[in-house]
């Protein structure tokens, strides 16, 4: 069945619920409203309200009590209604969420899903647009996923409702309804921990993830027309990130460009090519290239296509590093 | 149209025995004498390991510690009244109650050592570690009710807080979540009347922390934290309330922090002395060793023998604690449930590095 990533994740959650007594959904507009973005639709009519809980408007409250929920063994998913309001529960993510096991020594493990819809390009009010990965790749002990399909969207959302770990689940929102994808109804799963080769290639490799991917496939495929075979890394998870997938594929191409989303100072990039510098240094044959978002506050609507990468300054930055 | 009322709220306060003995017999829980003697002694051994921990940081034998001095009757009241099946997330300020819940004393001590392990509590303790960032356990609180609830058990969870911590964003979220979930949680909220350096007065224009509870529509009550009945009398009734179904409930227990905030400030920097000394009269085990004495469960000998049993029990816990060797590969072993070849690879760097170093 074809379906978009908003209706993959939907329909991953009605399967999983039903497998999965203890899995609850909670969260702002959750229940009735089907969430903002629609990704709970059908789900309060189809398991009740004890299941698909409407909360008060809290976010340290919401993430707060799954945590307890959790440690209790219940499977709770809350959903952050947009990035620009996760920090609100921040402080529960990074002193609790991802410190609960460590604090008491695998006592307690918090199995527990934080789904969050981030990034922008929807043309969405201020503060409904941020591409946070980077806030949340960077505390250990969370597993932090993001999806780049409606297929990935599902498989991925499978296997953070079995993780032992706590996940941070980022939705690319411009990727909800982008386009409609081939989606297996029964049920699958995607290894947490893993990326993919999205595209195989031998000239460059393209290292993106999440809302940026797709944009990098639609430049590979353009570039074979001139004679340039990009290969795409889809990262997938961010942490526990899979590096040997992305030094492989650099050792193989000898050119790197990263793409994503967030801005470009200490953005996921700055990682991915410090782990190439320290493991792939001398199969470089040109410097490595980061396609981002500018370093400044994320622009309003207006002027937000000047801000984001876009299909055609991937290209330009792979048509650089063929030069060298 | 007439202007009507749509609100009425209002808190009592619950002595059941005061500073100068005074009973009141209307009040008086049942307690078998067993139970009132343990309240005592639990009180004693509270004074003896906060003191010892207080120069065990003085010696350098422990890192910077949260004296709990003066405060010995809110966490062993509100600590007995638990049962074995209820949960409890106390703060670092009533430890007491960890003990009861069956944590042993080592695992205290380790942990204000900077031993991690000192948190791994017995698995039935029904217990998480105490937050350091205020206020963030009470939403935990929450979820740990809503589940109880959920599982349909006759089980609550108490949960403490400071007046500092009522000021924080995660206490009336918690409180609004307990308000519309009616979950059994109660919330103790424990007024010693200084957050660090900041008084009571400073932290809130509430006239008592009590009635924050009314905004959510919770029914609340203060009590003396001094008189260790009347706590254990509030928080027995506040469980029983939340047990039964009838959800939330908050105390505000009135008592003092005699010493410091932590080892690393300095009371007298800022505030009078003299308010010390006004508390110092309201001493909690003061007044129930009277208690106990007009009861005729209290002589000296009875006093002098506990006290040398808790003395024995404290050093002997203190010998646990420092025979303790951590493994600096545990910080690395539960950040995942699966370490990753990342971990693996900076461990080993780690390994490398100690050999050629020796360790510390």
């Amino acid at each position: 069945m074809k379906l978009t990533m908003a209706q993959a994740l939907n329909a991953c959650l009605n399967q999983e619920m039903a497998r999965n007594p203890n899995i609850i959904l909670l969260g702002e507009d959750v229940g009735k409203d089907g969430g903002v973005f629609r990704v709970t639709e059908g789900l309060f009519d189809k398991f009740g309200k004890d299941r698909v809980m409407d909360t008060p408007l809290a976010e340290s409250g919401i993430v707060g009590a799954s945590i307890g929920m959790a440690a209790l063994g219940l499977r709770p998913v809350p959903e952050i209604q947009f990035d620009g309001f996760s920090f609100l529960a921040y402080h529960q993510v990074i002193s609790h969420m991802a410190r609960m096991r460590n604090r008491t020594r695998g006592r307690f493990t918090l199995p527990m899903v934080l789904r969050i819809p981030y990034g922008g390009a929807i043309k969405a009010l201020e503060h409904h647009g941020e591409a946070i990965e980077t806030l949340y790749a960077h505390l250990p002990g969370l597993i932090v996923v993001t999806p780049s399909s409606p297929y990935e969207a599902k498989g991925l959302l499978a296997s953070a409702l079995e993780s032992k770990d706590p996940v941070v689940f980022l939705e690319p929102k411009r990727l909800y309804r982008a386009f409609k994808e081939e989606v297996p109804e029964e049920r699958y799963t995607i290894p947490l921990g893993k990326a993919r080769i999205a595209k195989e290639g031998k000239d460059v490799s393209i290292i993106s993830y999440g809302s940026n991917t797709p944009m990098a496939l639609e430049a590979a495929a353009e570039l074979e027309k001139q004679g340039i075979n990009a290969e795409i890394v889809d990262l997938r998870t961010l942490n526990p990130c899979d590096w040997n997938a992305v030094t492989d594929s650099v050792k193989k191409t000898g050119r790197a460009v990263v793409v994503h989303e967030a801005i470009r100072t200490l953005g996921f990039g700055a990682e991915i090519i410090a782990r190439i510098n320290e493991k792939a240094f001398y199969h470089l044959v040109a410097q490595p290239r980061r396609v981002t978002s500018w370093d400044t506050i994320i622009p309003l609507p207006e002027t937000e296509r000047y801000f984001f990468p876009n299909v055609n300054r991937i290209k330009k930055a792979v048509i650089e590093v063929m030069r060298e | 149209m007439p202007i009507k009322r749509v609100f009425e709220g209002s808190v009592d306060y619950l002595q059941v025995l005061d500073e100068f003995g005074n009973l009141d017999k209307k009040l008086e829980p049942k307690l078998k004498p067993e139970m009132l003697k343990k309240m005592f002694e639990l009180m004693l051994l509270t004074r003896t390991y906060d003191d010892k921990s207080v120069k065990l940081q003085r010696q350098g034998r422990l890192g910077t510690y949260a004296p709990m001095l003066g405060q010995e009757a809110v966490g062993v009241g509100a600590g007995l009244a638990l049962q074995k099946q209820d949960w409890a997330l106390p703060t670092y300020r009533e430890t007491q109650i960890y003990y009861i819940k069956g944590v042993p004393l080592e695992k205290i001590f380790m942990y204000w050592k900077g031993i991690e392990e000192g948190l791994k509590y017995p698995e039935d303790s029904n217990t998480f570690p105490f937050a350091i960032p205020i206020a963030t356990h009470l939403p935990h609180a929450i979820g740990i009710a809503f589940a109880l609830k959920r599982a349909k058990k006759k089980q609550a969870i108490l949960t403490c807080i400071g007046d500092g911590g009522t000021s924080e964003g995660d206490f009336h979220e918690a409180l609004n979540f307990a308000g519309v979930w009616q979950v059994p949680l109660v919330l103790l909220i424990v007024n010693n009347q200084w957050a660090i350096s900041v008084p009571r007065s400073a932290q809130s224009a509430s006239k008592t922390l009590a009635q924050k509870a009314l905004g959510y529509n919770i029914p609340s009550i203060q009590v003396d934290g001094n008189d260790v009945l009347g706590v254990y009398k509030a928080v027995f009734e506040a469980l029983e309330h939340a047990r039964s179904g009838k959800g939330p409930y908050v105390i505000e227990a009135i008592t003092y922090r005699m010493s410091m905030h932590t080892t690393a400030d300095d009371p007298t920097k800022y505030r009078n002395n003299k308010e010390v000394e006004e508390w110092r009269k309201k001493d909690p085990i003061d007044r129930f060793r009277a208690y106990l004495k007009k009861k005729k469960l209290w002589t000296k000998s009875y006093e002098d023998k506990v006290m040398e049993r808790i003395a024995k029990q404290v050093e002997e816990a203190v010998a646990k604690m420092e025979a303790y060797k951590s493994d600096p590969h545990d910080m690395f072993k539960y950040v995942w449930q699966d370490m990753d070849d990342n971990l693996k690879e900076q461990m080993a760097e780690m390994d490398m590095l100690i050999s050629e170093e020796g360790s510390a």
